[in-house]
């Protein structure tokens, strides 16, 4: 079977980029030869990336510390000034019922990060140590449980996961852990592509020929090596979960109403898209920069850990 | 022939996929027959003569193969809430859903290609950065986000398309398009993304391979060498995961149908999931599973006979 | 200049004349100095080698000379002219009149250098196309002459066969059917035999030498291996860091070598009548940087001869005997030479402060 790469919990295929410069037509590319001891060339992460990291972090600060934040109550309607544009009373303005725009974004980005960090905690984990011993010790555990996990794959993801949400429920720690779940085979992918690569490299052979003992080549030499490259894709995942929350929210399948959530505010604020386009805008602003910033940290981070050669 | 060689992992997987929709859909917890009977009927009497007649309580190999032999031959069981049956329920929508997907995957195939190409082309140029950050950009857009924009700009703002509703091909092709002009337009931005970044990538290394020196040096055209020469070697992977994507258009047609309001079968799977209507949901989860792997065993296919290297039975260093 | 009517060459001028050709490729590293100012000249029928180390700078000179090399991040400066036309100023519209009809190449891997994906005659037929206006039957029929006339057998079937189908001595000898197919009058064959087998290689340069006199045509091999341009070269250029540092009539250069690195060159040919445990030297050292060169000789690292001038003053191409030109300071085989290597043996070490190694003072007590 051709190897599916789901959409779930997974970056679409072409948010992972290759950077790579050329000139069109080239003849050919004879690299240039890097001088033995001569530090490579040192690419900084440049000021997109600092900017893409500050706005995560102000993400993470509103989500941790909402409760804090010297915001309005992002529950309380004030019905007089509802659809109200950003002003000085609500700093981006109101929704359909009068709620504070600001503070139901900062608290729900909690949703958000509480989502998304779960899920690509638990996937990152299960399925990166599962790739890692698939990866690493070959044979008959990789056959079994590669097959199991292109099995799954075989399933588009978001069916998968409102089968399970039919069935299990619905409340922000269900949908975080039904998500987690359902992303570990990416993962596992993902581990053990990067796990491959890293023990063909020198010095893995060498310690593994001289006779390491595999738990201590598994946590000194692959581990370490493993572990950035999933990380920078976990943060691409991330984007991914955030939508999907928005996607649920749309399905009316995200957590519960009244509690604020980004997708919730789009999906709620499409209902005054013709007269105040504000209320579905910011939110969506917020959102699409969100995952904009993980996608930009993810890949450049990526690029810089990438140990494979190729594509998973 | 391939397809002969490829067609045994075909099964097999149909099958492993067809056990999992059934194990997952029996395993998890929520009775069906308290689901037919309602709660109110639900005496311990009448729920233990639904699930025998459904045959709920025999061992589950002898269960999956009574589902999976009616399902065979057409039968998915009915609706526990309309009583529909599950199949004609699912033809009845499938056309739908196939016809804003494929449309969907063609927009974005006739965007991506051209821009993918020029992208490559001028690698390095500002036409390269500004369709590569664009590109970038557009895959942080979620489907639905985009979906709003569109009907804000061409439903509320322009009013030329329709922002709801369905017209069948066969009573009006004209309105038909219309109608899924959007809701493919939704679908298709992200997927153009994907594709025109995959593209970009492969048809650089493809310029720089040796061939496309030596057709220079034959004196051909910058045009066809990139459309007669470097096309094709550089679409494996565009293939593929066009294939694999077609899994994020069934997903995506789950929330573009909704919110269009289209008759698809993603819309079917989310109403029988918010009813909990667990034949329809076991029924619809099979098909789009099967539709799925069985799009991505042509794209196996015709990725043969893309890449002759893997037809003649040489491997090929594959993607 | 004939540059009225750019298209037409004049067969009262020279096949190809380079001159002063520089090629520097901007890079974030600093600017590459990967062919800095070389001069060749080709006549018809007559074939050059241009040896030198890889990272020499013999594939830039040759997509320079063919006007291959992206334009946005290169410099060139110099001439090249091919029968009189100037090829430094052609936009790639008129260099495509001229590619594949008056001017082929072939490259290193036919593994690589053949489409993958095209049937074996569609690749030869479209230049056929393209220079010869042939299609259709008349371009079948030519292609199979043409896969005939480069020894492959059952040509007929093979026009419908995909490169990997065939062996990577019969693909290269596709690349050349390709290259010969409108009759060029220069072919410039770059590693033509580095990624082929040993007995395989020598066929093909039987091939490339046969085509060449059937077809009076001008060939410049580049190789890094002197021992393939030994017997079939005309004239031998020795390419050192981006510069010719000699260049002689194959004989001659064998018999009279006169520069440091081409001496080391010619001992690292295997030659038959050593015996065969006699171990091959390379040179010691590596190339230089081609960014920012050091000033002086390019070679004096590594150069046994090296004097303090080597370091100081850039040795530049002076004559030595007809056709014969060498750029250096103490010339191997003259009492300037031999006064200098014998200093360095002296002091066990050269201006450049390189150690000498003590096989070599064996080997040039010997001399
Ligand atoms: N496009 C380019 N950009 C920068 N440096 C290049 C480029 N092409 C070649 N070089 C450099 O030019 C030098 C000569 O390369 P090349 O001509 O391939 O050597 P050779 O063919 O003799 O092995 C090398 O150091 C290479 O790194
Ligand atoms: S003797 Fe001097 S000039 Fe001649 S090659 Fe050696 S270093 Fe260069
Ligand atoms: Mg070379």
């Amino acid at each position: 079977m051709s190897t599916p790469v789901p959409n779930l919990g997974a970056p679409h295929p072409g948010a992972t980029s290759e950077l790579t410069v050329s000139d069109g037509l080239i003849a050919e590319t004879t690299e240039v030869a890097a001088a033995p001891g001569k530090k490579k060339r040192k690419r900084g992460l440049g000021l997109v990336f600092w900017l893409a990291t500050s706005w995560l972090v102000v993400v993470l600060i509103c989500a941790v510390f909402a409760d804090l934040l010297p915001v309005k109550d992002p529950l309380t309607p004030d019905v007089i000034n509802k659809l109200a544009y950003p002003g000085p009373d609500h700093w981006l303005g109101t929704d359909g019922l009068g709620r504070d725009t600001l503070a139901r974004l900062v608290h729900g980005a909690r949703v958000s990060v509480v989502i998304s960090v779960t899920a690509v905690t638990i996937g990152m984990v299960v399925g990166g140590f599962l790739g890692i011993i698939a990866g690493f010790f070959r044979g008959k555990t990789e056959t079994v449980l590669m097959t199991i996990i292109n099995i799954i794959l075989a399933f588009p993801a978001l069916v998968l996961l409102l089968v399970l949400l039919a069935f299990v429920g619905r409340s922000l720690v269900v949908i975080s852990l039904i998500v987690g779940f359902l992303s570990i085979p990416i993962y596992t992918r993902v581990a053990r592509a990067t796990t491959l690569a890293v023990a063909e490299r020198e010095f893995v052979r060498a310690s593994r020929t001289m006779g390491a003992k595999n738990s201590r080549v598994l946590a000194r030499e692959i581990l370490p090596n493993v572990v950035l490259p999933v990380a920078a894709f976990g943060l691409v995942a991330m984007g991914v979960v955030i939508v999907l929350e928005g996607t649920l929210a749309f399905l009316g399948l995200s957590v519960q109403q009244p509690a604020p959530t980004w997708g919730g505010m789009i999906f709620d604020g499409k209902r005054y898209i013709n007269e105040a386009a504000h209320v579905v805008l910011i939110p969506s602003i917020a959102m699409f920069l969100t995952v904009l910033s993980l996608n930009l940290v993810g890949d450049a981070l990526r690029t810089r850990f990438d140990v494979r050669g190729s594509n998973l | 022939m391939y397809v002969l060689r490829r067609l045994p992992s075909l099964l097999a997987t149909l099958f492993a996929v067809s056990l999992l929709t059934f194990l997952m859909t029996s395993l998890l917890p929520g009775d069906p027959a308290l689901q037919i009977l309602g709660a109110e009927n639900a005496t311990p009497e009448a729920i233990a003569e639904v699930r025998a007649e459904l045959g709920l309580d025999d061992p589950l190999p002898v269960r999956y193969l009574a589902w999976i032999g009616d399902a065979l031959t057409g039968d998915f069981g009915r609706s526990y809430r309309t009583s529909e049956p599950v199949a004609e329920a699912i033809i009845d929508r499938l056309p739908v859903t196939a016809e804003v997907g494929i449309l969907a995957i063609i927009i974005a195939l006739l965007v991506a290609i051209p821009v993918g190409m020029l992208s490559a082309y001028r690698a390095g140029t500002r036409t390269d950065k500004i369709i590569s950050s664009t590109s970038f950009g557009l895959l942080a857009v979620p489907n639905f986000m985009v979906a709003i924009f569109l009907i804000l700009i061409f439903s509320v703002t322009l009013g030329i398309l329709p922002a709801t509703g369905w017209v069948n091909f066969t009573d009006d092709p004209v309105q038909n398009l219309r109608s899924a002009l959007l809701p493919a337009l939704s679908l298709a931005i992200a997927e153009m993304a994907v594709y025109t970044r995959l593209l970009r990538t492969d048809m650089i290394a493809t310029l720089q391979q040796d061939f496309v020196t030596m057709a220079r040096v034959k004196g051909v055209s910058n045009r066809r060498i990139l459309f007669r020469h470097a096309l094709r070697p550089s679409s494996f992977s565009l293939m593929t995961v066009a294939g694999v994507q077609v899994g994020a258009i069934i997903g995506g047609s789950v929330v573009i149908e909704t919110l269009f309001a289209l008759p698809g079968v993603g819309r079917l799977l989310l109403d029988s999931v918010v009813q909990r209507d667990l034949l329809m949901v076991q029924g619809v989860a099979l098909v789009i599973a099967v539709s799925y792997v069985v799009v991505n065993f042509t794209v196996d296919i015709l990725y043969s006979y893309l890449d002759p290297r893997i037809s003649h039975g040489r491997s090929a260093a594959r993607v | 200049m004939s540059t009225a009517r750019p298209l037409d060459g004049r067969v009262d001028e020279p096949l190809l004349e380079v001159d002063d050709l520089r090629t520097y490729f901007d890079t974030p590293r600093g600017v590459v100095k990967a062919v800095d100012g070389v001069s060749l000249r080709v006549d018809r029928g007559k074939t050059l080698g241009i040896v030198g180390e890889s990272g020499s700078g013999k594939t830039v000179l040759s997509r320079s000379i063919m006007n291959l090399l992206p334009k946005n991040n290169t410099i060139r400066e110099g001439s090249v002219r091919f029968e009189g036309r100037e090829l430094t100023t052609m936009k790639n519209k008129e260099m495509r009149t001229i590619w594949g009809a008056e001017l082929a190449m072939i490259l290193q891997d036919p593994m690589t250098s053949l489409n993958p994906v095209t049937k074996i005659g569609e690749q030869i037929t479209e230049s056929l196309g393209i220079h010869l206006g042939e299609k259709g039957k008349t371009a079948r029929a030519h292609a199979v002459e043409l896969l005939k006339s480069v020894g492959i057998p059952a040509a007929e079937r093979r026009l419908g066969e995909y490169p990997h189908q065939l062996s990577g001595g019969m693909r290269q000898r596709v690349t050349i059917a390709i290259a010969l197919a409108c009759g060029p009058k220069l072919l410039v064959a770059d590693e033509p035999t580095t990624a082929l087998d040993v007995t395989v290689q020598r066929q093909i340069l039987d091939l490339l030498e046969s085509q060449q006199h059937q077809r009076n045509m001008g060939l410049i091999i580049i190789t890094h291996d002197l021992g393939v341009v030994a017997g079939r070269a005309d004239e031998i250029a020795v390419m050192y860091a981006g510069r010719i540092v000699e260049r002689a009539p194959t004989k001659e250069l064998f018999a009279r070598n006169r520069h440091p690195y081409t001496e080391g060159l010619l001992r690292s040919i295997p030659r038959l009548h050593q015996p065969s445990h006699t171990r091959l030297q390379a040179i010691p050292g590596r190339p230089p940087e081609l960014i920012d060169p050091p000033a002086g000789c390019r070679f004096a690292p590594r150069c046994n001869y090296a004097q303090d001038k080597c370091l100081t003053e850039t040795p530049l191409l002076a004559p030595h005997a007809a056709g014969h030109e060498a750029a250096c300071h103490f010339p191997v085989g003259t009492t300037a030479g031999q006064e200098a290597l014998e200093r360095n043996l002296a002091a066990g070490r050269t201006a450049a402060g390189t150690p000498l190694d003590s096989t070599l003072i064996a080997t040039a007590g010997a001399a």
